[in-house]
């Protein structure tokens, strides 16, 4: 019945995990008793956790994914700390074992459950109102999609308590994940939990594609588009096409393991550098997956913030596609060093130079967006202008590893693992709260505190270069990754400075959550009347903030790139009559499915057959009678639209 | 009106629970990205057959397991269930619920009975020890064929919800698009079989 | 000015870091081997040329920024102008350029460097073979028959033909100074070649996380003129310990922190048999050969193991 659990499982002898259980588990209870003392379960069922409403999804993405950065950001400072400790004989505080699940789930955690769910929140907010639709193509989904999201997080999370994380690096090559060299159940935590969250985002990614295929309002044709629904639909379309191989690859590593197959093993003919391939045809798109709607939040603010369109439109369109393709055509860069041929390694290090071709276009077109422009420094600006200078080298030192010859002295160092921290925190970390602080007005009808903004952003931006500098350096001095301790005494100096940097980072995470905090607090103060507080250029500016449910009372009529900023120079006012309006009913389904699918995962992790198999059942179940269920819509009578309409109309004209 | 959401298929329509023509063509093409997603998973396992093709570390090879005139018999009827499949289709342009409920039980039976032979040979496989941990090639083998026999079975749960949909609601536009989908999916079953008889089956034997 | 004496302060302990290391600990800067050197010359010259770019872009990028600031009203200001083909032509035009000469780079290098390449040297290559182990490096030399465990003896100016292969978990191959790195894999051979300029003691570890004693599995080349190795491997075969099958399956246990080791004697099929262990033949002893596959090349990477025909 209970598999391979046993109290055993816990592990209570150590401290540092029991304390930080105790420290969650009465943050939880607290929570838990402040939702029954304000009677807020209700609320919480009825408003959130049944929503299908692409906003208030795209919220909890973004929730999910501020929660997940503080655990993935804790499991980085205690690298950092163990680093700069164990130096030269000295072995720190954290041993191997833990040591090595902490940075496997340092990695794990910042892909799929903080960068992913930070821009699938910002695209479930964006993507509808920029195209002029009420909603994405399948709301029932897109609620499935981000409950398995955050069941594949929590299933993360109690690996830390119940049993232990992968030790494998966030890849997992066999045959190290393989049960004869990983016979914990860390690995099959990692597997499940990628499994069930992979899923959600290949929900996603459908759900998108037919939403930015077929609900565009009329007149938008594909190259009146927002720049950020073009990324956005790139990055779409690459999920769909990745994810399968993800979930393919991790079925046999799973088969592997549970059924004794033998697809990466050393033994009985089984091929370890075919997971390798496998999982890199995930793996490089998959960081232009996070990386293209970051490029699209870049686009949207520095065109607003610089009072101009964005320059270079079509090339920026052609750009983005181009990354698409090509970002399947390099994948072997990511293991030079395995013996291929010098032709086949010439290849793909010249493919993936080329990739940088469209990637520096992009830089040059902001660039140029800001030439001749009338820039207003808001924090949205400044994470976009610390982002084209952090990621111009980034992005170099990206090139500079895909020449196989400098790659194979830099591959697996220190210098490799400040690269990709390059791109990720100045790309994607960056533009993620770039957008955060550009489209929060749009949620929540008041604006972020920008003092604290500005604090979290100097602290971001001296606070890598300071964590990351001496990584590059450290490559030079053939410091490879992953290390637990080392014997080279001149590292340390360098691994000192880094932890600082990464301290200064934890002060940068602090100042959002003041910013949130006090923007909370103050938000009266900073209430957006008007709907468009950034004077900006597209569509969602045209409505009210918050955004009503319906996101809008007539479906507008597009003429032009840029709609919103069209209608304001040609003083283009709304027709005052409205119509009945279709929404798509909230429904519980897609969280009770998910629920159920976290069960399975956790039971297959501990192997409780019984209950897997029920749970599956469940999940079956559920599904179906979800398909029996007719009453899935409704209307919003036209009253009500013209009743919270002209409460917006009228608070406008009070604000005027 | 606008006619790309069915957000705003406008208020003038019959309030029917139908979101209309349009949204069912968002609801095909979704399904049909999905399918495409989904055929990158068989892509992915073929792709490991091929590279696994060989590595029968000591054990039987594919010449000496498969039966072809089986496995044969195995295409046969999944061929035949795609027919009956648009037979059922037939019958729903032409909305006649109870042909339409009938040769979708048909269909049923001869995916039904695909399943059973499959299973059927997977258990005398395993029970020659020719089983999915004998060899590399073996694991490629099983899951790919296990991989299609599981969307098959997927696809008859599927089928007997829809039988019983058609039965209690009528051909109305849910079921109608949902057939559609289905139709579609089990297509797509049968093109993967079609690949998976020639690449794994006749290229194993011949 | 307040600003500027804060970076000075925070930068003078940095400049200070540098100074403090000694060049050699560089080691991917002051190389000690050809192929380490010629690694250098690209790295370096690949920055170059894209800091070329690089350099500019950052500061018209701050220059922008600043010049077209809101409240900087004396700065032109063009709020429609979104579109020109010069610039289009110019900035498409850059990378292509980069890109093309990096292109040429790479395909010359990436052959001349091939770690599969043997190096052009009057004086005849001495062969090592080394195996990955959990949680060490054991090392083989077939043409004197020795073997060590955790310390890599070569003669300096002496090219250096490594076969290698793993016991079981994958690891890499890495001696910073000396240049290029390559997978070592279990039931697979790969090959690397390098050379030792000058004589020296330089660091070696494992690059590819392999477990728990991953951090430990580190070894020292340590490279000599050729007299004191040839007196060394003498001294070795005059040695006590032998390495041979019982020997090496007690070897390949998992440890850690092995202390260097030398071996008299090693069994001359041991590499061979290392790398075969997983073909069928080994753990099969029963099945008829006649039937054994010979895995073809895989997508992409080494040969895999021939079988013990």
């Amino acid at each position: 019945m209970l598999g391979k659990l046993s109290l055993d499982a816990i592990p209570l002898h150590e401290p540092i995990i029991m304390g930080t259980g105790v420290v969650v588990a009465l943050g939880g209870l607290v929570v838990l008793a402040l939702l029954t003392r304000y009677r807020l379960w209700g609320y919480l069922w009825k408003e959130w956790i049944t929503s299908v409403d692409h906003k208030k999804i795209g919220v909890m993405y973004f929730i999910l994914g501020l929660v997940m950065l503080l655990r993935g950001f804790a499991d980085a400072i205690m690298m950092r700390t163990q680093q700069a400790m164990a130096a030269g004989g000295a072995e720190g505080y954290l041993p191997p074992h833990h040591y090595d699940q902490i940075f496997t789930a340092h990695g794990v955690i910042m892909i799929f459950f903080v960068a992913t769910p930070f821009i699938l929140g910002l695209m479930n907010v964006v993507v509808p109102l920029q195209l002029g639709a009420r909603d994405v193509a399948f709301p029932f989904v897109n609620s499935l999609g981000f409950w398995l999201s955050a069941m594949g997080a929590i299933l993360v999370m109690i690996s830390m308590w119940v049993g232990d994380f992968a030790a494998t690096g966030w890849v997992a090559y066999p045959p190290l994940s393989e049960l004869g060299y990983s016979p914990t159940t860390g690995v099959d935590y990692f597997i499940w939990s990628l499994q069930i969250s992979g899923l959600g985002t290949t929900l996603a990614g459908v759900n998108f594609v037919a939403t930015i295929f077929k609900m565009r309002a009329p007149g938008m044709n594909l190259m009146k588009m927002p720049v950020f629904c073009w990324t956005a639909l790139i990055t779409n379309i690459l999920i769909v096409a990745i994810f399968p191989v993800l979930t393919a690859t991790l079925a046999m590593l799973a088969a592997d393991r549970y059924l004794g197959m033998h697809f990466f093993t050393n033994e009985l003919g089984g091929n370890a550098m075919m997971y390798i391939n496998l999982i890199w045809i995930w793996g490089h798109p998959e960081v232009y997956v996070l990386i293209l709607p970051c490029f699209g939040v870049y686009s949207e603010v520095i065109a607003t913030f610089s009072g101009k369109p964005l320059f270079g439109y079509k090339s920026m369109v052609y750009a983005t596609s181009s990354i698409g393709v090509l970002s399947f055509m390099v994948w072997l860069h990511h293991f030079f060093t395995m013996g291929s041929g010098a032709n086949v390694n010439a290849f793909f290090g010249i493919m993936t130079t080329i990739i940088s071709i469209p990637t520096g276009v992009k830089l040059f077109n902001w660039l140029f967006t800001m030439y001749r422009g009338r820039i207003r420094f808001h924090s949205a600006t400044l994470w976009t202008i610390g982002f084209m200078v952090t990621f111009a080298v980034g992005g170099m030192t990206g090139v500079l590893l895909a020449v196989p010859g400098a790659d194979f002295v830099l591959h697996n160092s220190l210098f490799l693992v400040a690269h990709f921290h390059n791109v990720i925190i100045g790309g994607v970390v960056y533009g993620c709260l770039a957008g955060m602080s550009f489209w929060f007005p749009k949620v929540f009808g008041f604006t972020l505190n920008e003092f604290w903004g500005k604090v979290s952003f100097w602290c971001w931006l001296i606070g890598y270069w300071l964590a990351f500098t001496p990584l590059y350096v450290l490559g030079f001095m053939g410091m490879t990754r992953r290390m637990n301790h080392y014997d080279m005494p001149e590292w340390q100096p360098w691994l000192q400075v880094a932890l600082v940097g990464a301290i200064i980072v934890g002060l940068g995470i602090l100042a959002i959550l003041i910013q949130l905090y006090v923007s909370i607090r103050d938000r009266e103060q900073n209430r957006d009347v008007t709907g468009d507080p950034w004077d900006a250029r597209s569509l969602e500016w045209s409505r009210p903030s918050p955004v009503p449910f319906y996101n809008f009372a007539h479906v507008p009529e597009i003429t032009s790139l840029e709609q919103h900023w069209e209608n304001k120079e040609k003083g283009r006012v709304e027709v005052r009559r409205y119509e009945d309006i279709h929404m798509p009913k909230n429904t519980g389904a897609g969280f009770l499915i998910s629920v159920w699918s976290f069960i399975l995962c956790f039971a297959l992790v501990w192997h409780m057959w019984l209950i897997a198999g029920a749970s599956l059942v469940a999940t079956i179940i559920t599904f179906i009678l979800r398909t029996y269920d007719r009453d899935t819509d409704y209307w919003v009578p036209a009253d009500e639209v013209a009743r919270i309409e002209g409460a917006w109309h009228a608070s406008m004209k009070e604000a005027a | 009106m606008n006619m790309h959401s069915p957000a705003v298929s406008g208020g003038h329509h019959p309030r029917d629970h139908d979101h209309g023509h349009d949204s069912g063509s968002t609801t095909v093409l979704g399904f049909w990205i999905y399918l495409m997603s989904d055929c990158l998973i068989f892509c992915s396992l073929f792709a490991t057959f091929g590279v696994l093709a060989e590595s029968y570390a000591g054990g039987p090879t594919g010449r000496e397991l498969f039966d072809l005139p089986y496995v044969g018999a195995e295409t046969v009827l999944l061929l035949i269930s795609s027919f009956t499949f648009g037979m059922a289709n037939l019958n729903m342009n032409a909305a006649r619920t109870r042909k339409v409920i009938r040769w979708l039980a048909i269909t049923f039976l001869f995916g039904a009975a695909f399943i059973g032979m499959e299973i059927n040979e997977f258990a005398h496989l395993v029970a020659e020890g020719a089983g999915p941990g004998r060899s590399a090639f073996l694991s490629a083998y099983f899951t790919l064929v296990g991989t299609h026999g599981l969307h098959v079975t997927s696809g008859l749960i599927w089928l007997a919800v829809m039988i019983d949909q058609t039965r209690r609601f009528g051909l109305d536009a849910v079921v109608r698009r949902r057939l559609a989908c289905l139709s579609l999916f089990w297509h797509f079953l049968d093109l993967i079989w079609i690949c998976v008889f020639t690449f794994v089956y006749l290229h194993g034997v011949l | 000015m307040n600003r500027l004496l804060s970076s000075a302060r925070t930068l003078a302990p940095l400049a200070a870091l540098f100074l403090l290391a000694g060049c050699d600990d560089y080691a991917l800067l002051f190389p000690k081997g050809d192929i380490g050197l010629q690694e250098r010359s690209l790295i370096l010259i690949a920055l170059g040329i894209m800091l070329a770019v690089v350099i500019p872009v950052i500061i018209l990028t701050l220059v922008f920024a600043w010049r077209y600031r809101a409240s900087n009203t004396n700065a032109t200001y063009a709020p429609k102008w979104a579109h020109s083909n010069g610039i289009e032509f110019v900035i498409w035009t850059i990378p292509c350029l980069i890109v093309l000469f990096l292109a040429v780079m790479i395909w010359q290098t990436t052959h001349k460097l091939d770690p599969y390449q043997p190096l052009e040297s009057k004086v005849p290559p001495v062969r090592v073979e080394v195996v990955a182990l959990n949680w060490k490096w054991l090392f083989i030399y077939p043409d004197y028959g020795i073997a060590t465990v955790n310390e890599l003896p070569i003669p300096a100016g002496t090219p250096i033909n490594f076969k290698l292969t793993a016991d079981s978990i994958m690891n890499s191959f890495f001696i910073p100074h000396l240049g290029s790195q390559v997978y070592a894999m279990g039931g697979m051979q790969t090959q690397l070649h390098l050379i030792a300029d000058q004589p020296g003691i330089y660091p070696g570890r494992s690059s590819a996380y392999s477990g728990s004693g991953f951090s430990d599995m580190h070894f020292k080349a340590v490279a000599t003129d050729r007299a004191t190795f040839d007196a060394w491997v003498r001294k070795v075969q005059h040695s006590q310990l032998v390495l041979d099958k019982a020997s090496y399956t007690e070897l390949a246990k998992p440890s850690i922190k092995n202390a260097p080791t030398t071996y008299a004697r090693v069994d001359p099929k041991l590499f061979d048999d290392i790398v075969n262990q997983y073909m069928p033949a080994m753990t099969h002893p029963t099945h008829d050969m006649a039937k054994m596959a010979m895995v073809e090349g895989p997508m992409c990477g080494p040969q895999r193991a021939k079988s013990a025909e």
